[in-house]
C-alpha cells in the first residue's frame, strides 16, 4: 500500500486518525490545553460528532455506556490537569470492567513539563495503574502512530481504557500525515494460543461431572460468544449461572438459566456452588463479590476456567483445567467434544431452591401486600413496558442489585453498570452513551437518590443533545445499600447515610425534561407506560419504601452457601 | 507457604513509564523491592529488569502474572536462588592513609579477591563483586576502619536453564 503524506498540524492528525479508527462520536469537555484539537473538531463536526457534557466524568461514563452496547472503542477528550484528572475514575472503572476506550487529554506546551505550568499534571503516572497502556506524545509526528497503537490495544485481547497525553505544541506542530492501523505490538500478544489438549480435558470433565454448574461472566459478551455459550449450554445441558457483567448474555428467560451469583444472586446458584462437583467458569474472574470467602469456596469442585487473561488463572482460584484463549474460538472448540446429556435431578436442585426464594424474598418484593413501593415491581412494571428488550442501565447500590436480580433480558450487551469498580454517578452519563450507540433501541436507567445527585449535572447533556434516555430514580431518602450495611452490621447507626433530596422533578424540569412523581402503588403502572411511550427523555421518581433490603445476600467474609435470605 | 528470596527478570520495551508501571504492581500487593537493576539485555532494543524480592510462590506466579500482562513487557520469569547465577557488586571508598597506616586492611584486600579501582592521596576505592554475604562481609571488615562512602548494586543474574525470548520475539 502506497502512503501518500500530506502536511498538517498535529490537531487535524488527531481528528483525522478518530476517523480512520471509525470513531465518529466523542465525549469531551475542552479546556485551554486541548483547544488545537477542538479547533478541529469544529471543522470537522459534519464528520465527527462531539457531545459536549457537563463535566469530564460524565464524558468518560458516556463513552463507556457507549462502548459498552455497541463493542466498540469508546472515545473522550479532557484538557490538561484537572480535565485528565476528571476522567480517572471513569478510566479505573473500564479497566476494571474492561471497557474500551480511548481517552485523549491535552498537555501543557512540551517546554513547560514538569515546571508546574497552569493546569499541568502528570496524568501519565496517575492513569498509568488504572490504564491497560498509555502514551505522552510530545512530538506531532507521532500522533497517528500513537492513535493506531491506542485502538488496537484497546479493543483487542481484553479490552481496556488507554490514554494518550498530546502536548499542545504536538498539536499545533506540523508533519507529514499519513495513516495507518497498528494490527500488532510485538511485547503484546492480545489473545493467548488455545491448547487443544485442555479443550480436550474440559470436555472430559464436563462429559464426566454429575453436578456441572456453569458461571458465566463478561468475558461472554466481549469475546462475543453468546450462541456458543448457548450450544454449550444446551447440548450439555448444565445450569448455568452469570456474574452482574456476565447479565443479558443468556436470555433470562432460557431454561438454564438459573440467576446469579454472588453477594446478591440468586440463592440456589450461590448455594450449589459449594455442591456442584465441576465449575465451569467462563470469562470471569472470582471477584471476591462472587466468591465470598475462597476459604470455603467450591471447594469440593474440580474448576475449568476458560479466560483470554493469562493473569485470571489461579488468581482467586485453583484451576484444575484453564482454557486460554477469546470464549467464541474456546468454547467452539469444545463444543464437538460434549457429550448430549441432561441433569434434571440436579437442575431440580436449582428449582427448589428458586421455590424457596420466591417464596421468601422474589414474591413479597414484586407482588407486595404493605403500602410502601418495592424497587423490584418498579423493575418489573419495566419489564411488562419494555418486554426485557431494553438497554438497562444502573447505578451502584441497593437498586443496581434490584435491577440486576429483576430487570428481564432478552438481548445480549443490555445490561450496562459499574460491575468492578462501583461507580456511583455512573448511570446516567453512561445511560447517554448507551442511547448514542443504541439509537433504535429504549434505554432505560435506574439510579438511586444518591448515585443521581453525583452526575445530574449531566441532564444538560440531554437538554442539548435531546437523548432519549428514560431516567427511573428510586428514590428511599437514603443511601440505601450502606444504610443497610448499617442496619445489619453496625447496629442501625445511620452514619451520614440519610438523604435531604432536593425536588427532584423541578430540577428535571429545569432542563425541559418531562418529570413525573410516583408515591403510591396505583400510580405506577401508568406512569410507567407514559415513560416508555414517550419518544423523549423522561424523568419518573418513585418514592421507595424507605429500609427495604436486598436480599439474598452472602454477609462480607461469609461463604456462598451462607446466603442470607432476610 | 513460606516467603523465599525470588529474583524476577522482566525482558521489556525501552520505555519511559514501565518502572512506574512495574514498581506500582508491588506497590499495589505491599511487596517490598529489595533490589532493581535496569540495564540493556542479550536483545538489540530489549531491556531487561533484574528484581529481587521476599515473597511466597503462589505470590511470585501471580506478580509475574501481572507484569507480563503490561503491553510493553515482553515476558517476565522467576528464578529461586539455585536456578540462576547471580552476584552483586559494592563499592568502599576508604580514607588513602588508612592503606598505608593499617596493613590489616591490605590483607583484608588480598583475601577478599576485591580489586583496588582507583588511588589518589585523599581516598582509594575498592570493588568487590559477588554474593551479599561476600560484600557484606567485606563491609564489616572494613568498617571498624572507617568508610567514607559504600554503595551496593542491585543483583543482576542469568538463568541457568534457558530463556526463549529471543525465540519468541523472531516469531513476531
Amino acid at each position: 500500500m502506497e502512503n501518500k503524506t500530506e502536511r498538517i498540524i498535529g490537531a487535524e492528525a488527531v481528528v483525522r486518525s478518530l476517523l480512520e479508527e471509525g470513531a465518529d462520536l466523542a465525549y469531551g469537555y475542552p479546556g485551554g490545553a486541548i483547544m488545537p484539537i477542538y479547533d478541529e473538531l469544529y471543522k470537522y463536526q459534519e464528520k465527527l460528532h462531539h457531545v459536549l457534557t457537563r463535566h469530564e466524568q460524565g464524558a468518560i461514563h458516556a463513552a463507556q455506556g457507549f462502548a459498552r452496547v455497541t463493542g466498540k472503542v469508546g472515545v473522550a477528550l479532557a484538557t490538561s490537569g484537572p480535565g485528565a484528572t476528571n476522567l480517572i475514575t471513569g478510566i479505573a472503572d473500564a479497566q476494571i470492567d474492561s471497557t474500551p476506550l480511548v481517552c485523549i487529554t491535552g498537555q501543557v506546551a512540551s517546554h513547560l513539563l514538569g515546571t508546574d505550568a497552569f493546569q499541568e499534571t502528570d496524568v501519565i503516572s496517575i492513569s498509568a495503574p488504572v490504564t491497560k497502556w498509555n502514551i505522552q506524545v510530545t512530538k506531532s509526528q507521532d500522533i497517528p502512530a500513537a492513535i493506531a497503537k491506542a485502538f488496537y490495544i484497546a479493543k483487542s485481547g481484553r479490552p481496556g481504557p488507554v490514554l494518550i497525553d498530546i502536548t499542545k505544541d504536538a498539536q499545533l506542530g506540523e508533519l507529514d500525515y499519513s495513516y495507518e492501523k497498528c494490527t500488532a505490538v510485538r511485547s503484546y500478544k492480545p489473545v493467548p494460543e488455545t491448547d487443544i489438549e485442555k479443550v480436550k480435558e474440559a470436555a472430559e470433565l464436563i462429559n464426566a461431572a454429575k453436578k456441572p454448574f456453569i458461571v458465566f461472566g463478561q468475558g461472554v459478551i466481549l469475546g462475543e460468544a453468546e450462541a456458543e455459550l448457548k450450544a454449550l449450554i444446551e447440548k450439555s445441558g448444565i445450569p448455568s449461572a452469570w456474574t452482574v457483567l456476565g447479565l443479558s448474555a443468556l436470555p433470562t428467560e432460557h431454561p438454564l438459566n438459573v440467576g446469579m451469583v454472588g453477594m446478591h444472586g440468586h440463592y440456589g446458584p450461590n448455594k450449589l456452588t459449594n455442591e456442584c462437583d465441576l465449575l465451569i467458569a467462563i470469562g470471569m474472574r472470582f471477584d471476591d463479590r462472587v466468591t465470598g470467602n475462597l476459604e470455603t469456596y467450591a471447594k469440593q469442585a474440580k474448576v475449568v476456567h476458560f479466560d483470554i487473561d493469562p493473569a485470571e488463572i489461579d488468581k482467586n482460584v485453583k484451576t484444575d483445567v484453564a482454557v486460554l484463549g477469546n470464549s467464541k474460538d474456546t468454547l467452539s472448540k469444545i463444543l464437538p467434544f460434549i457429550d448430549e446429556k441432561s441433569h434434571d435431578a440436579w437442575f431440580d436442585e436449582f428449582k427448589k431452591y428458586r421455590d424457596i426464594e420466591n417464596e421468601a424474598v422474589i414474591n413479597p418484593q414484586l407482588n407486595p401486600t404493605k403500602e410502601g413501593l418495592t424497587m423490584g415491581e418498579v423493575i418489573n412494571q419495566v419489564n411488562k413496558e419494555t418486554n426485557g428488550d431494553a438497554v438497562v442501565v444502573s447505578d451502584v447500590g441497593q437498586h443496581q442489585m434490584f435491577t440486576v436480580r429483576y430487570a428481564d433480558f432478552t438481548t445480549t450487551r443490555s445490561n450496562v453498570t459499574s460491575g468492578g469498580l462501583g461507580t456511583m454517578g455512573f448511570a446516567l452519563p453512561a445511560a447517554i452513551g448507551a442511547k448514542m450507540g443504541a439509537p433504535e433501541r429504549e434505554v432505560v436507567t435506574f439510579i438511586g437518590d444518591g448515585g443521581y445527585q453525583m452526575t445530574c449535572q449531566e441532564l444538560g447533556t440531554i437538554l442539548q443533545t435531546k437523548a432519549a434516555v428514560k431516567i427511573v430514580v428510586l428514590n428511599n431518602e437514603y443511601l440505601g445499600m450502606v444504610r443497610q450495611w448499617q442496619q445489619l452490621f453496625f447496629d442501625k447507626r445511620y452514619a451520614s447515610t440519610t438523604m435531604i433530596n432536593p425536588d427532584f422533578i423541578k430540577l428535571a424540569e429545569a432542563y425541559d425534561i418531562k418529570a413525573r412523581k410516583v408515591v403510591k402503588r396505583e400510580e405506577l403502572a401508568e406512569a410507567v407506560k407514559e415513560m416508555i411511550a414517550s419518544d423523549e427523555s423522561y424523568f419518573l421518581e418513585v418514592m421507595i419504601e424507605k429500609e427495604d433490603n436486598v436480599f439474598p445476600m452472602v454477609p462480607t467474609g461469609a461463604s456462598v452457601s451462607d446466603v442470607r435470605l432476610k | 507457604m513460606e516467603k523465599q528470596l525470588f529474583t524476577i527478570s522482566v525482558y521489556t520495551e525501552n520505555n519511559p513509564g514501565l518502572l512506574n508501571r512495574i514498581a506500582t504492581i508491588f506497590l499495589k500487593r505491599h511487596i517490598n523491592i529489595e533490589s532493581l537493576n535496569v540495564s540493556q539485555s542479550e536483545i538489540e532494543n530489549v531491556h531487561r529488569f533484574t528484581i529481587a524480592a521476599r515473597m511466597t510462590e503462589v505470590a511470585v506466579k501471580k506478580l509475574v502474572g501481572q507484569i507480563e500482562k503490561q503491553i510493553e513487557v515482553i515476558k517476565a520469569y522467576y528464578h529461586t536462588d539455585d536456578e540462576i547465577i547471580f552476584h552483586e557488586t559494592a563499592l568502599y571508598k576508604i580514607a588513602s592513609n588508612l592503606l598505608f597506616d593499617k596493613r590489616e586492611i591490605q590483607n583484608i584486600i588480598k583475601n577478599s579477591h576485591a580489586s583496588i579501582v582507583t588511588v589518589n592521596p585523599e581516598f582509594f576505592v575498592i570493588e568487590k563483586t559477588g554474593f551479599r554475604k561476600e560484600t557484606q562481609e567485606l563491609y564489616n571488615q572494613l568498617a571498624p576502619y572507617g568508610i567514607m562512602q559504600f554503595v551496593r548494586t542491585g543483583r543482576i543474574s542469568v538463568s541457568k536453564t534457558e530463556m526463549k525470548i529471543s525465540e519468541q520475539l523472531k516469531n513476531l
